[in-house]
């Protein structure tokens, strides 16, 4: 949980992220470039959490298992949901909609890595 | 004949109905749900540890959902909803966050206002704000 994976995806989130703030501040609406990012992302957020899926099986388990496994599903669900939004909302505000998202999974990210130290004995 | 009227039209002021007011609703709504299944695990996992932080979590996630739903349908209840619990959030951040600083004893297990709302990037502190300011802009009979 605490690989480079998770170090690339962080930092990627926040690329994006700052990108799309400066994007909704110029007043653009998302383009296709900005979708295809945005699945880009949910992609790698995928391969990360597939990862941990097979860490919960064949490794140690968290103590906080159930909300570890909670946080899973938060966060393969945080970036998909975020492109559905922002396609509903065609205006600048679709932009800040997929920056918000990007800022937020970071934190989902890093909440996994904290819960995933405390290994249960 | 008079024209027949939607029977459902969605007030002016409805957060719903413009896409700032949507992204506003979308923070609202993480902080609702993260709030709120925090406040789930510690109750149903570790009440007894610290009852009154957890209380104070469910509560604070229940204020949050409240002024989701009050952002989002607008109108005059819509208002009334979202202007009571944006301040119910505003002077919780406040009084909780000061008293967490002064006595930590008190709230050994973080809530969402605790250290008014570092844990979360202080977005606790500013969210009842832009809602304040969000009702502000959209007060009924300035257009």
């Amino acid at each position: 949980m605490n690989g480079p994976l998770s170090t690339a995806t962080i930092v990627v989130a926040l690329l994006l992220g700052i990108w799309y703030l400066i994007r909704s501040a110029l007043n653009r609406a998302p383009g296709n470039t900005d979708l295809w990012a945005m699945l880009g992302l949910s992609a790698l957020v995928a391969v990360l959490v597939v990862v941990a899926v097979v860490g919960l099986i064949t490794g140690d388990r968290p103590s906080e298992t159930t909300t570890f496994i909670g946080y899973l599903i938060t966060t393969v669900a945080f970036a998909p949901v975020g492109f559905y939004l922002a396609r509903l909302e065609p205006t600048r505000w679709g932009t800040l909609i997929l920056g918000v998202a990007c800022l937020v999974l970071p934190v989902l990210v890093l909440r996994l890595q904290q819960i995933a130290e405390a290994t249960g004995g | 004949m008079a024209e027949p009227t939607p029977t459902h039209t969605r007030p002016r002021d409805a957060a719903l109905g413009t896409g700032a007011g949507r992204v506003l609703l979308l923070v609202y709504g993480i902080f609702a749900v993260s709030a709120g299944a925090r406040a789930g695990v510690q109750i149903a996992t570790k009440f007894s540890e610290a009852p009154l932080a957890f209380l104070l979590s469910a509560f604070a996630a229940l204020v949050y959902l409240a002024a989701t739903i009050g952002l989002a349908v607008g109108g005059t209840r819509g208002r009334l909803i979202a202007l009571t619990s944006c301040s119910i959030e505003l002077v919780g951040v406040l009084v909780v966050g000061t008293l967490s600083v002064l006595d930590q004893e008190a709230f050994p297990d973080a809530t969402v206002w605790s250290r008014f709302g570092s844990g979360y990037g202080y977005v606790p502190l500013v969210l009842p704000l832009i809602g304040l300011w969000w009702l502000w802009r959209n007060r009924p009979g300035d257009r």
